[in-house]
């Protein structure tokens, strides 16, 4: 990382300190919103953020390995999560998964070469009754089919 | 949002917005405590404690500061009834919570909404602010110069086991969310130490209709035990997937009926944690008395591979055990292993017995709710269905 943007990621991280408070239960939202942003969290911010709540940096990594929403190695613009649960399972989504990974060119769990998708299965997103669905980012898509999926995804830019 | 046009007799009927919170506010703690009792209202999320006695307990408690907690964390498979209440009845579950705070004596109420739903966000952030406005949130609400409340969302970032309330409270207070041992319960020793309520959506969705008609009239719906309505997310093999509500009681085949499902061989009752119910036990009803369940329903036709489904429940909590205790941890990923040598045929049946009783380990010596209630399907599937499993070319036989 540059000196600059070093700098940067600080002034961010300090900004979020002082909106969510400088306390250990601040720690998720905060990296929450440094996941948003960058959708990982460099170990440069990990440190910052320990720094700046008094912690150690170790305890924030152990948080972030925790929840599977939140990754220490980069991950592409967009992160693609297809449910994988029974529901979703038996309405379709192998046939979606497949008709993914083909147009990408990427298997579930990596990530394509221009750093623009990740994909990753997920557990029950609740769309159980409107499956297969996926969710994008924040954004939620269900009743998916193989060509609906692809489609959704080649839309984005 | 999506529209609403549901009908239900309890948390769908008529409701008018801040009803609850005006007439909560007109009598004492101890008249919505009273209600409350008397409606027997229990927990929603699947547990069935009586929300009464959990409300009672901190309302008596003396401490600095106490909290509400609202459990959006559904992450059960087959569950997307809280996904409804929160898009299109937020005024029900939100007021629920102001009515818990002014009851137990909180100020500060929080809802933990699970990361999938960062959706909704938002639209609920919105909500919250109208209520502001209009002076159901906030200072002083609606006059009462000795009533400050007020809610904030928190998101989970996608870990099934924070919908257990103790490592849902830990997330809430930036730890890795891992169950902590109970007693002491949430309700002595909660958020930061502190007294703390954690209802279900669905529970906090109920009390503003308790409130404003009674809990004899919530009583009279349901069973003896099981009193009022209970809303069920029906996914699977079936003509209307979505969320119904019915009263307590209901049997398995009526509610088979009403959503159109045909040619039924098994329902999986209370999502992945739950329990298999063959064709033979449809007449059994769903009630605590009976089939106690948090709403989930999925629906398995002829068709399906009963071991294909019971591979995917495995594989689940597999991924979602959190690790902290060795049962759990280890456990699942032996019963995995188990459910993928019958589909390779490579099994001898004493082994399998033996995982059965690791299974039962399981559900005694695990640490929280996940663990002890992961093996369920592992039993109830490869009980009930076992004909199909294993009579034939391992486990390839019923499809």
């Amino acid at each position: 990382m540059l000196v600059m943007e070093k700098n940067a990621m600080t002034e961010e991280i300090e900004l979020l300190v002082s909106k969510y408070g400088q306390s250990r239960s601040s720690l998720i939202p905060i990296l929450q919103d440094i996941q948003r942003k960058h959708k990982y969290i460099p170990d440069f911010a990990q440190q910052e953020v320990a720094r700046l709540l008094d912690i150690h940096p170790v305890e924030v990594f152990s948080v972030i390995s925790f929840y599977s929403f939140l990754n220490s190695s980069p991950q592409g613009k967009y992160i693609v999560r297809l449910c994988q649960t029974i529901s979703c399972d038996m309405q379709g989504k192998a046939a979606v998964a497949k008709a993914i990974e083909r147009e990408l060119g990427i298997k579930f769990g990596e990530t394509s070469r221009d750093n623009k998708f990740t994909l990753e299965f997920a557990n029950c997103v609740g769309m159980c009754d409107q499956g297969p669905a996926m969710i994008v980012n924040e954004r939620v898509y269900s009743k998916l089919t193989p060509e609906k999926a692809v489609q959704i995804l080649n839309e984005l830019k | 949002m999506e529209n609403k046009k549901r009908k239900g007799d309890v948390l769908f009927s008529k409701y008018n917005r801040g009803e609850g919170i005006k007439k909560a506010l007109s009598i004492t703690r101890e008249d919505i405590l009273f209600e409350l009792r008397d409606s027997k209202l229990k927990g929603r999320g699947g547990a069935g404690f009586p929300t009464a006695t959990k409300w009672t307990i901190v309302a008596a408690a003396i401490a600095d500061q106490k909290y509400v907690i609202c459990n959006a964390d559904e992450g059960e498979p087959g569950t997307f009834k809280d996904r409804v209440l929160l898009l299109e009845y937020p005024e029900l579950v939100f007021e629920g919570m102001v009515i818990a705070g002014y009851t137990i004596g909180a100020t500060k109420g929080i809802v933990y909404l699970r990361g999938e739903y960062e959706y909704m966000l938002n639209s609920l952030e919105d909500y919250l602010d109208s209520m502001r406005r209009d002076n159901l949130l906030g200072k002083n609400i609606l006059g009462n110069s000795k009533f400050d409340f007020d809610i904030m969302i928190r998101l989970g970032s996608g870990a099934y086991v924070c919908g257990e309330e103790t490592a849902l409270i830990e997330s809430l207070e930036g730890n890795r969310g891992e169950a902590r041992n109970r007693p002491p319960y949430p309700v002595n020793t909660g958020y930061f130490g502190m007294p703390t309520v954690v209802n279900n959506v669905e529970t906090l969705a109920s009390i503003p209709h308790i409130i404003t008609k009674g809990g004899e009239w919530y009583r009279k719906h349901g069973t003896d035990k099981s009193s009022g309505s209970k809303l069920f997310s029906v996914s699977g093999d079936c003509l209307r997937p979505g969320v119904y509500e019915l009263p307590w009681g209901t049997t398995i085949s009526e509610l088979l009926k009403i959503v159109g499902a045909k040619d039924t061989k098994a329902v999986q009752v209370g999502g992945a944690s739950g329990i298999c119910i063959p064709k033979s036990q449809f007449d059994r009803s769903l009630a605590y008395e009976d089939v106690a369940t948090g709403g989930s329903i999925m629906i398995f036709n002829e068709n399906r591979n009963m071991l294909h489904v019971l591979k995917n429940f495995m594989e689940f909590f597999v991924e979602e055990s959190c690790g902290q205790c060795t049962p759990c941890r280890i456990g699942n990923v032996k019963l995995l292993e188990g459910v993928e040598m019958i589909e390779k045929g490579e099994y001898k049946f004493s082994y399998i017995n033996q995982l059965k009783g690791l299974g039962k380990t399981m559900q005694v010596a695990s640490k929280c709710g996940l663990g002890q209630s992961s093996p369920n399907a592992f039993i109830s599937i490869l009980e009930n269905f076992k004909e199909e499993i294993f009579n034939g070319n391992g486990g390839g036989n019923g499809k």
